[in-house]
């Protein structure tokens, strides 16, 4: 008997719980709560491990078998399939936005600039990990090539692909854009990337989850704020799910 | 001499607010990828050791599936914890609860002395301070399974991994410490029940967590007795 009104009082208290608990997640000073404690976590990882601190590198043997494409794994785009289909010939890489010299570059271009070689783990933010042996200029030469001007604040790459009928995109900022294990991709395992890993070209930004890694990368993008692109959220899964835009945890 | 020091308390409510956030978000960012895998890298369903249950949505925060909502909330709950736990720490090791409380001897180890705590811990003995099964399982949870869950939830972050690639090679990778992290949240989840039954059991015991339990402390034993019929 005793148990009876203690249990409605436990069901009582839950079911209030529940009811606060929506009623905390959608109140403001909570939504700037939650962004503020994502600043924390940047602020904390780089005072940490210092802006160019080093994401662990693996040797060939610790690679995994495979590597899993997830998000994306295909491009309708006509154009991207005859590409893909030719070996990208007429693949153009595009550096533009807040530069003084916009570039335009053939996948044989990147190609030819100083290479970078890393194998590095790939974590989605989903849970799973994949190893995997990447290539590819640093971003930082690209950038200096085209010569970056003081205003821009963020790097944004343009993709190839659709999901969910938006154009897929991400960014980074200035400090991940100079990190120097932060490159453009070409190659997996030794093999020109494959379709489901991002043909042609991919970022690899390794202090940060799989969402940030842009696959089908056409156009590289000085920014002063990403405000205007999108929904203003600085990426696709940004703007889809409210996927944190750091992405260092 | 108070029963629970002022910083016991407030580390003690705090950090159990702290632990039913990570612990139901936990289960929701569980739901995204229900495999767990041992070594560095695992992807795929046929590597893992083992296939967790989609946990049912009024376990999850929030009630619903949404990792995104989910892993704020995990983040943002995991600074209380962690810090609270160096907090009473340091509280715990200056004001002499470690010592005088929860710091085992050899003696405490022996079968003779956790079976004498056993007993001693049953209705009508009189049983004041902590026996040895007591400190064993409180000393465990601070110097164990609350440390523990921090390093593996540290080791899991990309970005934390660049200042502390030494933490990923201790656990033996990432995916290794993700599931380490997954195994001792169920063993913390297994110390809380038994911890709230025992608790509501002596329902004073709760009082005294609040309040701090006025200057002398009750006998256990006859608190026990007292209140124990009704609770059945």
């Amino acid at each position: 008997m005793v148990d009876l009104p203690r249990r409605s009082l436990i069901a009582g208290i839950a079911a209030l719980g529940a009811g606060a608990c929506a009623k905390i997640n959608e109140s403001k000073s909570t939504q700037s709560l939650l962004d503020a404690a994502e600043d924390w976590h940047r602020a904390t990882h780089r005072a940490l491990a210092g802006k160019q601190g080093l994401a662990p590198e693996y040797s060939r043997a610790e690679r995994s078998p495979t590597f899993r494409g997830n998000g994306t794994v295909t491009v309708a785009d006509p154009f991207y399939q005859e590409q893909l289909a030719a070996g990208f010939p007429e693949w153009t890489l595009e550096v533009r936005g807040l530069v003084e010299t916009p570039l335009a570059l053939t996948l044989a271009d990147v190609r030819a600039l100083p290479q970078r070689t890393q194998i590095t783990r790939h974590d989605c933010v989903e849970g799973w990990s994949a190893i995997g042996e990447w290539q590819g200029p640093q971003l930082a030469a690209l950038l200096d090539a085209a010569k970056v001007r003081p205003e821009a604040n963020f790097i944004l790459f343009r993709c190839a692909d659709v999901l969910y009928g938006r154009d897929y995109y991400e960014s980074i900022d200035m400090v991940d854009a100079y990190h120097p294990q932060t490159i453009i991709a070409h190659s997996l395992n030794g093999e020109p990337l494959p379709e489901k890993n991002g043909a042609p070209l991919r970022m690899r930004i390794e202090r940060q989850l799989g969402y940030k890694q842009a696959k089908y990368v056409k156009a590289i993008e000085a920014v002063a704020s990403f405000d205007d692109i999108g929904q203003g959220k600085g990426g696709f899964w940004e703007d889809v799910a409210g996927y944190q835009w750091y992405a260092g945890i | 001499m108070i029963r629970h020091a002022l910083s016991t308390r407030l580390w003690h409510w705090i950090n159990a607010a702290a632990i039913i956030v990570l612990f139901m978000s936990g289960l929701n960012i569980s739901n995204a990828h229900r495999y767990l895998y041992w070594g560095d890298y695992g992807f795929d369903a046929k590597d893992a050791w083992l296939s967790v249950i989609k946990f049912p949505a009024w376990a999850t925060i929030p009630q619903y599936y949404n990792l995104a909502v989910a892993r704020d909330w995990h983040i943002l709950a995991a600074w209380p914890f962690g810090v609270g736990l160096l907090f009473i720490w340091i509280a715990m090791l200056a004001n002499g609860h470690f010592r005088r409380n929860l710091a085992t001897r050899p003696a405490d180890w022996t079968p003779g002395a956790v079976l004498a705590s056993v007993k001693a811990h049953s209705p009508g003995v009189a049983a004041r301070g902590y026996n040895p099964v007591q400190k064993i399982l409180y000393g465990t949870v601070f110097g164990v399974l609350l440390p523990l869950m921090v390093f593996t939830g540290l080791a899991i972050s990309p970005g934390f991994q660049a200042a502390a690639p030494w933490l990923l090679d201790v656990l033996g990778g990432r995916q290794s410490a993700r599931s380490l992290h997954f195994i001792t949240s169920w063993a913390i989840f297994g110390f809380v029940v038994i911890h709230l039954l025992l608790a509501l059991a002596n329902w004073r015991l709760i009082l005294a967590m609040i309040t701090g339990g006025g200057k002398d402390p009750p006998n256990p034993a006859a608190v026990f007795d007292e209140e124990s019929p009704a609770n059945g």
